[in-house]
């Protein structure tokens, strides 16, 4: 019968299908590897490294000793910062731009500069802050320089999340919360925003998963050489993760005596990123129950 | 007494001339009922009585629509306190991820009213007028998405009767239901008219002759027959009407 096997036509058509499925299979595996090779080999060669006194002792010897604490924390005070920055402007423009814009030429418009926004390469952004923050300002180099710096970099992912976020909400919410007589803002913010609200917070932690890699915009902002203490106003100086790395891989006094720190180094930021991604994942989860009960 | 009344109203989206002068006017306490094949032009109507078509983008309408004999496009008038006045269910039961009381007590709120007992009262009487407090008033706090799609629905309309309006516009209210939730909504129709101005657009026949007084049939954005339901169904005057009515096109 047709429908047994053996008849030639099934036969090809079901070889076909496996052969471009297979092909695909292989290929996310592929994407599965090479990110478990990029992290084996960090942790590999970061771990002996890893140590209390890596984690919480400044750095000594020309940084072949001691520890990487004031990059933590240097890091840590920029992702901060920036996001006090991005989080608020990021947010208020999305929803402008989501819920309140007319569709015309100014929506447009916005819409066009965010999106060439998000594609300026990173150095450019790191130029424009030093010209900006640092000298026009007269910030010099300062953990305010580059959070600024640092958060204009990020603005981009924040609005176009916080869109998303509220352009996957179904319209009759909208239309139900109007015909109530709500107002547009009352619609917004008491029935739109908390939907959303677990996507927002997703692609925004995701957003501090970026800008704490990134050292370019800090190279001329903020980032410190050398500086073993830690800042005590917005206009110091600090050193921070990705800038650290990138010294004593390439220009310290020793780089063959730093190989393990920075290994390490590149192992607490891989860490910090993965944790905050974490978060992400489980707040989503957390505040998408928290919406349903309400 | 007349609740509705509209004078030559014109629409258009764009290019597209969606209403054409459609003139008529509907009674108080009575339920009419828009019937006609898809895109004649019967809920784009329907949503002048609340101004939901404002929030499209290139509408613009002629004429004069009056509602308790108030021009509601005059340029005095607070759309969101008219939307008070002119309730609206909608096709699909829309509730909002809120519990089952917040549902209800929105339209409260938003106007400003923070009064707990006032408002616990309100949704109760919201409730029990839609026919839907027997079967939630142990689960108030309990989230709207957990009621069957009825029982959202009757949410639905007891949400829009919490803030009293005089005029309920339908769009299809029981299109998306079963039979069952279909003929409890229907039943509740015929209970609400005695309090409230009922619009019910319907691609249901049957449901328009069901629960309607006066029946407007709608073709290509004309309105092309108004008058008493049974006369409607039983004796059309006009040859389209008549095909429609009897299943030959729509």
């Amino acid at each position: 019968m047709g429908f047994q096997e053996g008849t030639k036509k099934g036969d090809s058509k079901r070889l076909k299908q496996t052969l471009a499925f297979g092909v695909f299979k292989v290929m996310s595996f592929l994407v599965v590897a090479i990110l478990v090779i990029i992290l084996g080999f960090i942790i590999f060669n970061g771990i002996s490294a890893i140590s209390w006194e890596f984690l919480t002792e400044m750095p000594r010897e020309g940084m072949t000793q001691g520890g990487i604490f004031p990059a933590i924390v240097g890091t840590l005070c920029l992702v901060l910062g920036s996001m006090l920055f991005a989080f608020p402007v990021g947010i208020m423009s999305g929803i402008y731009i989501n819920e309140y814009a007319k569709d015309g030429w100014l929506k447009r418009f916005i819409k066009l500069m965010t999106n060439n926004l998000a594609g300026v390469p990173s150095i450019v952004f790191g130029l424009f802050g030093m010209a900006l923050f640092v000298n026009k300002l007269g910030f010099g180099d300062s953990l305010l320089a580059g959070s600024l710096t640092l958060g204009l970099l990020a603005l981009p992912v924040v609005i176009r999340t916080t869109e998303e976020a509220l352009k996957a909400i179904d319209d009759s919410f909208r239309v139900g919360s109007l015909a109530l007589g709500a107002s547009k803002w009352q619609t917004t913010s008491k029935v739109i925003l908390p939907i959303a609200f677990p996507n927002i917070i997703t692609g925004l932690i995701l957003s501090i998963g970026r800008v704490s890699g990134e050292t370019a915009p800090i190279l001329f902002t903020v980032a410190a050489y050398f500086l073993p203490k830690l800042p005590t106003s917005i206009f110091d100086q600090v050193m921070a993760l990705p800038y650290h790395l990138y010294v004593i891989s390439t220009s310290g006094t020793n780089i063959e005596a730093s190989r393990t720190m920075a290994y390490g180094t590149a192992f607490v930021l891989i860490v910090i990123v993965l944790l905050v991604n974490l978060l992400a994942n489980w707040l989503r989860k957390y505040f998408g129950k928290k919406v349903k009960m309400n | 007494m007349n609740s509705i009344e509209t004078k030559d109203v014109h629409l258009h989206y764009g290019d597209f001339h969606a209403l054409k002068g459609i003139t008529m006017a509907m009674k108080k306490n009575q339920v009419t009922a828009f019937i006609g094949p898809s895109g004649c032009g019967k809920s784009t109507y329907l949503r002048c009585f609340n101004r939901m078509n404002d929030l499209i983008d290139n509408v613009k309408i002629t004429g004069e629509i009056l509602i308790d004999e108030v021009d509601i496009y005059a340029k005095n008038i607070r759309v969101d306190d008219l939307r008070k006045h002119v309730g609206m269910v909608f096709q699909k039961p829309n509730p909002f991820p809120k519990s089952i009381f917040e549902n209800v007590a929105y339209g409260l709120r938003v106007d400003g009213i923070s009064d707990k007992a006032f408002i616990e009262e309100r949704v109760e009487r919201s409730l029990r007028h839609a026919a839907l407090w027997d079967e939630v008033k142990d689960k108030l706090k309990k989230s709207a998405f957990e009621l069957s799609g009825g029982q959202q629905q009757r949410l639905c309309i007891a949400r829009t009767l919490a803030i009293e309006p005089s005029v309920v516009l339908m769009d299809e209210p029981a299109s998306a239901l079963d039979p069952i939730s279909t003929a409890k909504i229907e039943e509740l129709i015929h209970e609400l008219k005695k309090d409230y101005t009922i619009v019910i657009v319907t691609h249901n026949m049957q449901q328009a002759g069901r629960v309607s007084d006066s029946t407007a049939f709608f073709y290509l954005g004309e309105l092309i027959e108004y008058g008493k339901t049974k006369t409607i169904f039983t004796s059309p005057k006009d040859e389209r009407t008549q095909n429609y009515i009897t299943g030959r096109f729509g």
